[in-house]
């Protein structure tokens, strides 16, 4: 599990994270979600070790990051950040292949050409694996990355807005892959998303921030509710089932920023397909 | 290393030991031989060590800047040299800075910039390397700085110290300081290793800062050991013939246009054997064919100069 204990941060003189206390739990897939300058990204980037801890204490599995080496920690958690642009002119799979470095630091093995194999059929790569990143379009470069922090083999995967740049089936396709990834190797998967239903759909445990606060966490079913999203956002939000998970809706016509939302009917329920 | 960069690299040791022979034994007629390629030896491996050195100082920059138009010169890694020599001939005058042992003046002089480069450039390449128009208008604003501090200790010095400064000022591929290519060529071959060494771990720097700490790479202090390497090979290049502006940017541009592959392994080589077959090439058109017509220094520059342009023109500033 990552132990986050009394973290604290500031970016000059302003506060980001106020004396956070929260524990994310092994074997699922935990969503991030809030509003812009909520502060989960400084946070899964101060779990990442991106940026120095000024306060407080992070463990992940029980290794404390302000003591645990570097290299050691490559082994226990792969970090996909904001940052995508490369000055290096790299092909598909060399790029996906440095996901093995922690592993081989630069003597690849037999495994290692078998991982990054895997790491370019799970994210759709195959195909593109000798075409230069600079050839190919701005999604298929984010999968290139995803496939690269999937390669990397360790039990954390901590991705910071992975869905950018994504449509809306790749995007679905990552969260299942994610999905499959918690549920069949038993591995854990932080990441920040914006879309709301993301988290509602695939999600295990969802963790709401506003202002460098905590707000809410637990399963979807908890965190996700009217009141919770209405307060984290400041707007309506309606919140429905759909396959037995929440479907948020928030972009209704009628749905107006800074208005409540009317009173309405069951016949002006939209029709899900 | 696969078979295309042992290809380029065997190519390319191919054309430097060409322009070697040419070098050493064109012209060289019945007089005294023994003298003639002594000399000719000790001018060759100097222009071959300045080469090897900005060609890799180059590369090593543009991989820790995240960019391909920034060089080292650009960043004003030379004008401090010059900076550093100013103020000991203003502090020591010039018969005290003549008496200073040239070896261990030297040492001291590539220890005072490897360390400066490293402190500047680190903080500086550590705070918005990614903020491209910011990192170069800053690197400007530095090499004006110490290009200022220099003139303005220049202006306050008697006239013998001024010519000396104006000495060091100015590129000269054709009277490299042969005093000093000893040590400077030691420090060079230990810079060279030591790159050639970190090699793997900078194919995984230029992914940039998060990747690399992602991979376990201890970004930061690699950076800073990187900046110190570039500090050395830019002193060794500026002590034996002067600085040179856009020599390294041609070379790390045509090193990487040519590399089949963005691996250290096969930038690094290629690019100390491009710097220096072209400063050799170089080198014997001007002194042999075209009997001092011309200044290779001047050609290089404007050559370098076509190359940063064609570069901002083709968009391949990153």
């Amino acid at each position: 599990m990552i132990r986050i204990e009394g973290v604290t941060h500031r970016i000059g003189a302003a506060p980001i994270l106020h004396d956070i206390d929260l524990t994310l739990p092994r074997g699922k897939l935990i969503a991030l979600i809030g509003p812009n300058g909520a502060g989960k990204s400084t946070l899964l980037r101060l779990i990442a070790r991106l940026e120095p801890l000024q306060a407080g204490r992070i463990e992940i599995d029980g290794l404390d990051l302000a003591t645990t080496p570097t290299e050691r920690l490559a082994l226990t958690m792969a970090v996909m950040g904001q940052q995508t642009h490369i000055a290096s002119r790299l092909r598909v799979a060399e790029l996906v292949g440095f996901g093995r470095w922690p592993h081989h630091h630069g003597r690849p093995k037999a495994a290692d050409r078998e991982a990054v194999r895997q790491a370019l059929e799970a994210f759709g790569l195959t195909l593109l694996k000798d075409r230069f990143l600079d050839e190919i379009s701005g999604g298929q470069a984010q999968r290139a990355h995803l496939a690269m922090t999937f390669a990397q083999g360790t039990d954390w995967l901590l991705l910071d807005e992975p869905l950018n740049n994504l449509d809306m089936a790749h995007s679905r396709a990552l969260m299942a892959r994610l999905a499959d990834l918690v549920r069949g190797s038993a591995r854990s998967v932080v990441t920040v998303v914006h879309e709301v239903n993301y988290a509602a759909a695939w999600a295990d445990h969802v963790v709401a921030m506003k202002g460098g606060r905590v707000v809410a966490e637990g399963p979807p079913e908890t965190v996700l509710t009217e009141p919770v999203l209405s307060a984290l956002y400041d707007t309506p939000v309606e919140v429905m089932r759909h396959d037995d998970r929440p479907l948020v809706l928030h972009h209704h016509w009628h749905d107006q920023l800074g208005t409540p939302l009317p009173v309405r009917t069951d016949t002006d329920r939209p029709t899900l397909h | 290393m696969d078979r295309a960069a042992a290809t380029l690299i065997a190519a390319l040791l191919a054309l430097l030991a060409a322009a070697s022979l040419v070098w050493m034994f064109q012209g060289i007629g019945g007089g005294n031989r023994a003298f003639i390629l002594q000399l000719r030896g000790t001018k060759l491996a100097g222009l071959v060590v300045v080469g090897a050195a900005t060609g890799i100082a180059t590369v090593l920059f543009q991989t820790v800047a995240a960019n391909r138009v920034l060089t080292p010169s650009i960043m004003g890694f030379d004008a401090l040299y010059v900076l550093l020599q100013t103020a000991m001939i203003a502090a020591l005058g010039v018969a005290g800075f003549a008496a200073l042992p040239a070896g261990a003046k030297f040492l001291a002089e590539v220890a005072a910039m490897s360390l400066l480069a490293a402190a500047l450039f680190g903080t500086l390449l550590g705070r918005g390397a990614r903020d491209i128009p910011r990192t170069i208008l800053t690197g400007v604003i530095l090499g004006v700085m110490f290009r200022s501090l220099s003139s303005f200790l220049a202006r306050v010095m008697d006239p013998n110290a001024f010519a000396t400064v104006q000495a060091a000022s100015f590129a000269s591929f054709g009277s490299l300081d042969a005093a000093l290519l000893p040590v400077a060529g030691i420090i060079a071959g230990l810079c060279v290793a030591a790159a050639l060494w970190l090699a793997p771990r900078l194919d995984v720097v230029a992914l940039g800062r998060e990747p690399a700490i992602s991979l376990g790479l201890r970004f930061d202090r690699l950076v800073l050991v990187t900046l110190g390497l570039v500090g050395m090979l830019v002193a060794v290049s500026t002590a034996l013939v002067g600085p040179v502006a856009f020599f390294g940017l041609l070379v790390a541009g045509l090193a990487h246009g040519l590399a089949p592959s963005a691996r250290h392994a096969v930038l690094l080589p290629a690019a100390a054997l491009i710097g220096a077959a072209i400063l050799v090439t170089g080198q014997a058109l001007f002194e042999r064919l075209m009997g001092q017509a011309a200044t290779l220094s001047v050609v290089v520059e404007f050559a370098g100069g076509l190359f940063f342009l064609f570069l901002l023109l083709k968009g391949r500033v990153r």
